[in-house]
């Protein structure tokens, strides 16, 4: 114990209503508290994060002279905060102050109450021993670069990149694609309002373009980052484009001039059903709206040996340059949004659907293009024998709310599968059967969007579908696609021919999600979403300070949600970067200088990089700014000479004392 | 290549054609197939649904005999019982009380369950471990012209199948291409070819058996290759009484074994052909 002034502290017992109270005794806690060494002041509160249990500390420490305070309730994570608050209120230096959660490790994990009562004052016993040896400590303030950057360029980053640029920030946004634009721009119409989904989106994208405060960097991918809240240094892989965006006016002559006279590549914007050539601008209304040359289909990348017809016809605007290598490039910025988006669940992985083995069994998103106007028909839907359809089957949940695939709902595919429905009866009269589950319409406009398709005689069957077949065995299913599904409304099987069937693919994450959530330092959920720091209190932070997620890379939504997502992440890394700075815990490690051999062994243990070597003196030495206090190197040293504020071994060891004297 | 052989009943009795098939094809190809000594019958699905445990038993005493006899897995042609051993192995795997029963009532025989021999079916032997281009270099007589529907039963896949694909198996298929025969676009693979309805309730059973001759006749098949001794049993012997209900449909169904010694140039009158209701020996001889 400190041997200047005789210790003085002030103990308090939360009940938290009936949450520890019910379990722990909290008046037996704070009588047992009231005998151990230094208190002078031992308390029992309703509610200790109120603002009279605050103001109970504060008048405590002017009235008691205290000088260490500890508190018995919640979780540090919740509530640390607020009675260091109440401490400095009090004019105690804030870290003063230990914490014991007695909810989460006790009374809401125990049934006994005698023991829970036991277990509290153990608990309690340890942090009034380890509070006498607190020193007082400060906070330090870290500056936050004010630069953001936001990984994917669909429609939550899109959005997320404006709103931060509409604010006055630069952000940098990277973009794997040759456009920015993502799954939304594939799309014909967007429920429930049925608008054109190119009109609401392609206005936002050319804005991104034009936008002073935004840095466009497409077909582009984030290579590395380094660094740490505030301050992180990312490394930007710019892959060869063979075209100069900022020459290119996307005049498309280069196209038409390429020595391949028919295109005969597969359009992965169509999704194959439509063919392009090895130069080609990956849609209509593509952003930036400058051509790309695949140097797997080029001749002359992959040969040299090309007449080049391509530069010719550009002729002196030379905006292709097949000399173009790939460009690492390395930014600043203080805060990274990710929206990274999802893929879409192969149905290539439920055979019994027959998908790739018959041509009129069709993906959702397939249908989507062959009903834009902008996709590989026109916006005529045609079987692929030419035909139009009379019978149009939709199958949900496929890849979704299936334990042998994927277990969670895809929340979107009622809603688009219902809006593709319409459109279908729309512009061909096809009957229309929609095979469910469960009809999931909870968003707003949502269910009167299913009654218009009950109205518009869209049939709906509820049963999931047992096979899909080529098989007739009747007059009236030949030459059709036959459905066989347990109608459980109606209690039988049914046979259902139909013309076309069209599969609702459900969403999953990203291929490389697991190598992105390496990169950034984020957590995946056991399905592979980037998970959020909490579910319902931090939807969009991360358990990495300064690094946000939006949209689908979170877990499947549809637009509205990913909008507001990308909204709110941009109002987190706002409000990180005009608060100027961030405080950081003083609970770092710190070498004893005198003490410390210069092995080095710490150095390569640190997760965060924070320790260097000094070769002049031959010691290591701790950047404070970012050591997170992970103790990793404490507890390595072979010398024993690296110590941690609010951890040092004294402290750890009181702590232990505490609880063995009480058992 | 040794396996230790599970003929099991059928193949005894009204499935003796795919027993006198399969040895020879075997042999051909360097499989040696040796007969598990004094082997029982597998418990079939029925007893498995009626006493989980003694069924467990009864197929545990075929595998332990066969593991005590030296090394290498089990062969089962017939679905039904390579389905009971694979269950009686998926059970003694997960199930440590029925494990220490069986082992209790084996010791009794001075008999040890030990797990180590996996049983397996000889589509998966033929394509994974003699291989497709081995049986390809065999064909002596190819099966040019001939239009053969793949019919592989339920049983080989539900609910477990380790080798190939559950709603689309294509082992059988790969081996006929490699015969040399054409081979149908078949959707009802897998259906249920009615099993022992045909005998016990043959209203709901022959429509079954009906419902794969029906297609396999529609999409223009001359003959069905079969793995399994009761769906060839069903898809053989009823064409008189499906042809009164709804219609012929007389299509032969042959065992994939006798189509392979065919195809090898191997005697005819080895291959069991003769046992067919609907003779199919012309029908090959012709090709």
């Amino acid at each position: 114990m400190s041997n200047d002034e005789s210790i003085r502290t002030g103990f308090y017992v939360c009940h938290c209503g009936h949450n520890i109270s019910d379990v722990v005794d909290c008046t037996a806690v704070a009588r047992y508290a009231s005998t151990l060494a230094g208190v002078m002041v031992s308390r029992d509160y309703k509610y200790m994060c109120s603002s009279p249990g605050q103001e109970l500390i504060r008048q405590d420490i002017l009235e008691h002279k205290l000088n260490r305070v500890v508190v018995a309730s919640c979780s540090p994570l919740l509530h640390e905060h607020t009675f260091r608050n109440a401490v400095a209120a009090g004019g105690l230096n804030p870290f003063l102050f230990q914490m014991v959660n007695i909810r989460e490790h006790d009374a809401w994990v125990h049934a006994d109450r005698a023991a829970a009562t036991a277990k509290a004052q153990a608990l309690v016993s340890a942090a009034i021993r380890r509070v006498a040896l607190h020193k007082p400590l400060q906070a330090t303030r870290a500056p936050i670069h004010p630069d953001v950057l936001v990984v994917g360029g669909g429609i939550a980053g899109i959005h997320a990149a404006l709103t931060l640029a509409n604010a006055g920030k630069k952000v940098y946004l990277v973009e794997r694609q040759p456009s920015i634009g993502g799954h939304m721009a594939q799309f014909d119409k967007t429920f429930p309002t049925l608008d054109c989904a190119a009109c609401i989106l392609t206005p936002k994208m050319s804005a991104v373009r034009s936008h002073k405060n935004i840095v466009l960097w497409t077909y582009s991918e984030v290579a590395k980052v380094d660094g740490y809240v505030g301050n992180y240094t990312v490394t930007v892989r710019r892959k060869a484009r063979y075209v100069d965006e900022n020459l290119c006016v996307g005049c498309q002559e280069c196209i038409d001039a390429c020595v391949f006279k028919v295109p005969k590549f597969p359009d992965p914007f169509n999704l194959g059903m439509s063919m392009q050539k090895p130069i080609y601008i990956p849609f209509p209304q593509a952003v930036p709206q400058a051509a790309v040359i695949d140097p797997d289909r080029c001749i002359q990348l992959k040969t040299g040996k090309c007449k080049k017809t391509c530069v010719e016809a550009c002729a002196d605007r030379k905006a292709i340059n097949l000399n173009q290598k790939e460009q690492l490039l390395e930014i600043k910025v203080g805060s990274i949004i990710t929206a990274t988006g999802f893929k879409l669940f192969d149905a290539k992985r439920l055979p019994e659907y027959g998908y790739g083995r018959y041509p009129d069994v069709m993906t959702t998103i397939e249908l989507e293009r062959l009903v834009s106007s902008s996709g590989p028909t026109g916006g005529e839907l045609r079987l692929r024998s030419g035909k139009p359809p009379t019978a149009v089957g939709f199958i949900l949940c496929v890849g979704s709310r299936d334990m042998r695939t994927n277990r969670w709902c895809s929340r979107t595919c009622c809603m688009h599968s219902m809006k593709l429905a319409q459109i279908v009866r729309e512009r061909t009269g096809a009957q229309v059967t929609v095979f469910y589950i469960d009809i999931r319409a909870p968003g707003k406009g949502y269910e009167e969007f299913y009654d218009r398709s009950l109205q518009q005689g869209v049939q709906f069957v509820r049963g999931r579908v047992a096979e899909v077949s080529d098989c007739a065995l009747s007059p009236d299913e030949a030459g059709k696609l036959v459905i066989r599904v347990e109608d459980t409304l109606a209690g039988f099987v049914r046979r259902v021919p139909l013309d076309l069937v069209v599969l609702a693919v459900g969403m999953e994450p990203q291929a490389d999600a697991q190598e992105m959530r390496r990169i950034l330092n984020m957590s995946c959920s056991a399905e592979g979403w980037f998970l959020e720091k909490h579910p319902k209190m931090a939807p969009v932070s991360t358990f990495t300070d300064g690094v946000f997620i939006a949209g689908c890379c979170q877990g499947p939504k549809d637009i509205p949600d990913s909008i507001a997502q990308a909204g709110a992440a941009a109002a987190e890394a706002l409000a990180l970067i005009d608060a100027g700075g961030i405080d950081q815990e003083p609970n770092t490690a710190y070498i004893r200088g005198e003490e410390c051999s210069g092995c080095k062994s710490c150095i390569s243990l640190c997760p965060y990089a924070a320790i260097s070597f000094d070769a002049e003196k031959q010691k290591a030495v701790i950047n404070p700014a970012l050591c997170k206090g992970c103790g990793t190197c404490v507890a390595s040293c072979p010398s024993g000479s690296i110590g941690q504020n609010l951890f040092e071994d004294q402290e750890v060891f009181e702590e232990i004392n505490g609880v063995l004297d009480y058992v | 290549m040794r396996y230790h052989y599970f003929p099991g009943c059928s193949l005894k009795g009204l499935g003796r054609a795919y027993d006198e098939s399969l040895r020879p094809v075997m042999e051909r190809l360097g499989v040696e197939l040796a007969e598990i000594d004094d082997w029982n019958c597998c418990g079939a699905t029925a007893y498995m649904s009626t006493d989980h445990c003694n069924a467990c038993a009864l197929g545990a005493r075929n595998i332990a005999i066969a593991e005590s006899s030296g090394p290498g897995d089990i062969v089962a042609p017939c679905n039904a019982c390579y389905l009971a051993l694979n269950k009686t192995r998926n059970c003694l795997a997960g199930d440590s009380a029925t494990r220490a029963a069986v082992q209790k009532a084996l010791a009794v025989a001075k008999l040890t369950y030990t797990g180590t021999a996996a049983v397996r079916h000889p589509l998966e032997v033929l394509v994974y471990d003699v291989g497709i281009n081995v049986i390809k270099r065999n064909v002596v007589r190819p099966l040019k012209d001939l239009k053969i529907a793949p019919y592989y039963g339920c049983q080989l896949v539900r609910p477990h199948c380790s080798f190939d694909d559950q709603w689309n198996p294509t082992a059988m298929d790969r081996i006929l291409t490699a015969l040399g025969a054409r081979v149908v676009d078949f959707p009802l693979k897998t259906r249920c070819c009615g099993g022992s309805l045909t005998g016990t309730a043959p209203e709901a059973g022959l429509r079954l058996t009906h419902i794969i001759l029906g297609e396999a006749q529609r999409r223009g098949a001359d003959l069905i290759a079969t793995i399994c001794p009761l769906c060839q049993f069903n898809l053989d012997s009823y064409h008189d009484q499906i042809a009164r209900r709804w219609g012929p449909a007389r299509i032969p169904a042959v065992y994939i074994t006798q189509l392979m010694g065919m195809a090898f140039g191997l005697p005819t009158e080895q291959l069991g052909l003769k046992r067919n209701f609907l003779p199919a020996d012309k029908l090959l001889a012709a090709t």
